[in-house]
């Protein structure tokens, strides 16, 4: 047993510390935004933030975590209250099926939290890990600019609940 | 002053003089005459296209290209010992590139290191192995040099002390390591092997890397391929003390130095990927001719390597045994169950599949840097090609983490003795691999001047 910090709250972990985070995120805590698309770190689907990094959480055993916090897209925003991140990708359309954003979303957070105002370049390089198979890059990179642009703003400043670091 | 003083006044005079006179001899070289940069079509197509093979060959584009510049620009700092050094630009732009330069100055500073106005250029740029160049291929390379777009890039200040950056301090250098000609070929050997050798030995200048230095930054003549540093990375030994898990043979050196890859060798990654991409566009007979070359230099494998080759091949076939909790290793075994094996056990092929580790080179190795950079940054894939892929760990493991897996793949994979500095060696990978993992908005290993491979 195990506690694992994930956007603020402590979780009593039952599963075995060589369990992958994304599992222990999607089936034990529940929180089910982080997809599973390869499951070999290679896709981005699975990207949380710990500790204000991207990291992939389908190659990351919950037994590195000890003593960090783990930020995933829940911590962000709400439906109500959606994070600067969210709102920009949606008013930039930037999803077409979806599978890839929540990923996209986090990495490009993470970049955001560390660059407040990447060039198109940097971002481009930052979310290389991140495969989008429909095609909305462009809207992606887009919604990344439109984020830094509504982080900027004083009402937009922070993620909801404070939990990305 | 009568007498004897005056004697030898005259006797220090004389020998001041004289040494003067002779250090004059050993330091200054004459300037070549500037020419007007030569027209594209006073070149022949069928030297340009030679040249660009022999330029593929001598990996010329990854020194003087900075990621994601203009090929051949130059600027790229290259660490040494002694301070860093920029490349320089050798496009044929007339202000700062090689415009102006004659073949007779390309053929000097490839064959004695010494530009065009006379001064000595550093031995990073290899000409200890490029005095073995032939006129004929001097001429090829010349040729494809002065037809790529010239590109006006300033060259950039190199950052060295006193003395060293005085430039009639590398006459000494020369005085002392420079040996024209040396090249000779083995007439009891087949052309292959003599190919082989003269690419390696001269344009290839595979010993830059691959060879120790001594303290004055000289390749150590009597360790010879015996292994050496580059940008961070371990140049493994290529003879007889390749500490390859599985002997190397001239089919998987072609294999590796063409494709990239061998099954039974894993990917070639860090440094050497550009000198593999590159590769993969010459002509298949000279790869061939340094396969051959460099496997009679590695030398037979003895009966104790073949039998840890075969060792090592039949491990990567049979799943890892069960850990016990009370393995000492057991959270670098848990580590490397749930972020590595998925990967490196799942048997799908090399390279798009990791490679099993029982076969790793970087795992046998006594030096566990080039292990430790590939966990923390990973593999990143080639904008456009098919390429292998590892995700980093730099993010999701600390440095305690890391060292705990590094110990137990070194255990559960090779048959050396635990590495004694890993901890250190994590520590100070993370520092320069902040640097590594700077977006670099060019892919990492660019083929040679790819815009132009499939032109004359």
């Amino acid at each position: 047993m195990m506690t694992l910090k994930v956007n603020g709250h402590d979780h009593q972990i039952e599963s075995d510390p060589d369990t992958p985070l994304l599992y222990v995120l999607r089936d034990e805590i529940k929180l089910n935004a982080a997809k599973f698309g390869c499951g070999l770190g290679q896709c981005g689907a699975c990207t949380v933030i710990v500790d204000g990094k991207a990291v992939l959480s389908c190659v990351t055993p919950v037994l590195l975590l000890e003593g960090k916090q783990v930020t995933t897209l829940e911590g962000l925003g709400t439906i109500d209250a959606p994070a600067p991140i969210q709102r920009a990708f949606m008013e930039e359309q930037a999803a077409q099926c979806g599978y890839c954003i929540a990923g996209m979303m986090m990495r490009a957070q993470a970049l955001l939290q560390r660059n407040s105002k990447p060039t198109d370049e940097q971002i481009r390089v930052e979310l290389e890990p991140n495969l989008c198979r429909c095609g909305t890059h462009m809207r992606i990179l887009r919604a990344v600019h439109r984020a830094a642009r509504l982080m900027d703003t004083a009402d937009a400043s922070s993620p909801m609940q404070g939990s990305a670091q | 002053m009568t007498g004897l003083p005056r004697i030898i006044a005259g006797v220090i005079g004389g020998v001041v003089i004289a040494g003067a006179a002779a250090g004059f001899a050993v330091t200054w070289r004459p300037a070549i005459a500037a020419i007007d940069p030569p027209a594209l079509a006073s070149f022949d197509p069928a030297l340009v296209k030679r040249g660009r093979e022999l330029a593929a060959i001598g990996n010329c584009n990854d020194c003087h290209t900075v990621r994601g510049g203009k090929s051949f620009a130059g600027g790229l700092p290259v660490p040494t010992p002694f301070g860093t050094i920029y490349s320089s630009n050798i496009t044929p732009d007339a202000a700062t590139g090689i415009g102006r330069w004659s073949e007779q100055a390309f053929r000097r500073a490839m064959r004695s290191g010494v530009n065009r106005d006379g001064q000595h250029l550093y031995p990073t740029f290899p000409y200890d192995h490029f005095t073995h160049v032939s006129d004929q291929d001097d001429a090829a390379l010349y040729a494809f040099l002065m037809t790529r777009p010239p590109v006006n890039a300033p060259p950039r200040a190199n950052e060295l002390s006193f003395p060293l950056d005085q430039r009639f301090v590398i006459a000494g250098w020369k005085l002392l390591f420079l040996r024209h000609g040396s090249f000779e070929p083995d007439s009891n050997k087949s052309a292959e092997w003599n190919r082989g050798a003269y690419l390696v030995e001269g344009l290839a200048h595979c010993g830059a890397c691959h060879t120790p230095r001594n303290g004055l930054g000289a390749e150590r003549p009597n360790a010879q391929f015996a292994g050496g540093d580059v940008d961070h990375w371990q140049a493994y030994p290529i003879n007889a003390q390749s500490p390859a898990p599985v002997p190397w043979d001239a089919a998987a050196l072609y294999a590796y130095l063409r494709q990239g890859f061998h099954p039974d060798h894993g990917t070639a990654r860090g440094p050497m990927a550009e000198v593999v991409s590159n590769l993969s566009s010459v002509s298949e007979s000279d790869v061939r001719a340094i396969a051959t070359y460099m496997a009679s230099v590695f030398g037979v494998p003895t009966p104790n390597q073949k039998n840890q080759g075969e060792a090592a091949l039949a491990q990567a076939k049979s799943p890892a045994p069960v850990t016990l909790p009370s393995d000492p290793n057991a959270t670098g075994a848990s580590i490397y169950a749930a972020a590595c094996a998925t990967c490196h056990e799942a048997g799908r092929a090399v390279p798009y599949g990791g490679v099993n580790l029982a076969l790793s080179t970087a795992l046998s190795s006594p030096d566990p840097r080039n292990a430790v950079n590939i966990v923390l940054s990973g593999i990143r894939p080639v904008e456009g090609q098919r390429s292998p892929i590892m995700p980093g760990f730099a993010a999701s493991m600390n440095d305690d983490q890391i060292s705990a897996l590094l110990r137990f793949l070194r255990a559960r994979f090779s048959n050396q003795p635990p590495w004694s500095s890993v901890e250190k060696t994590v520590a100070d990978a993370r520092q320069t691999q902040t640097v590594f993992l700077q977006p670099s908005s060019g892919p990492h290993n660019a083929p040679a001047d790819a815009t132009q491979r499939d032109k004359p």
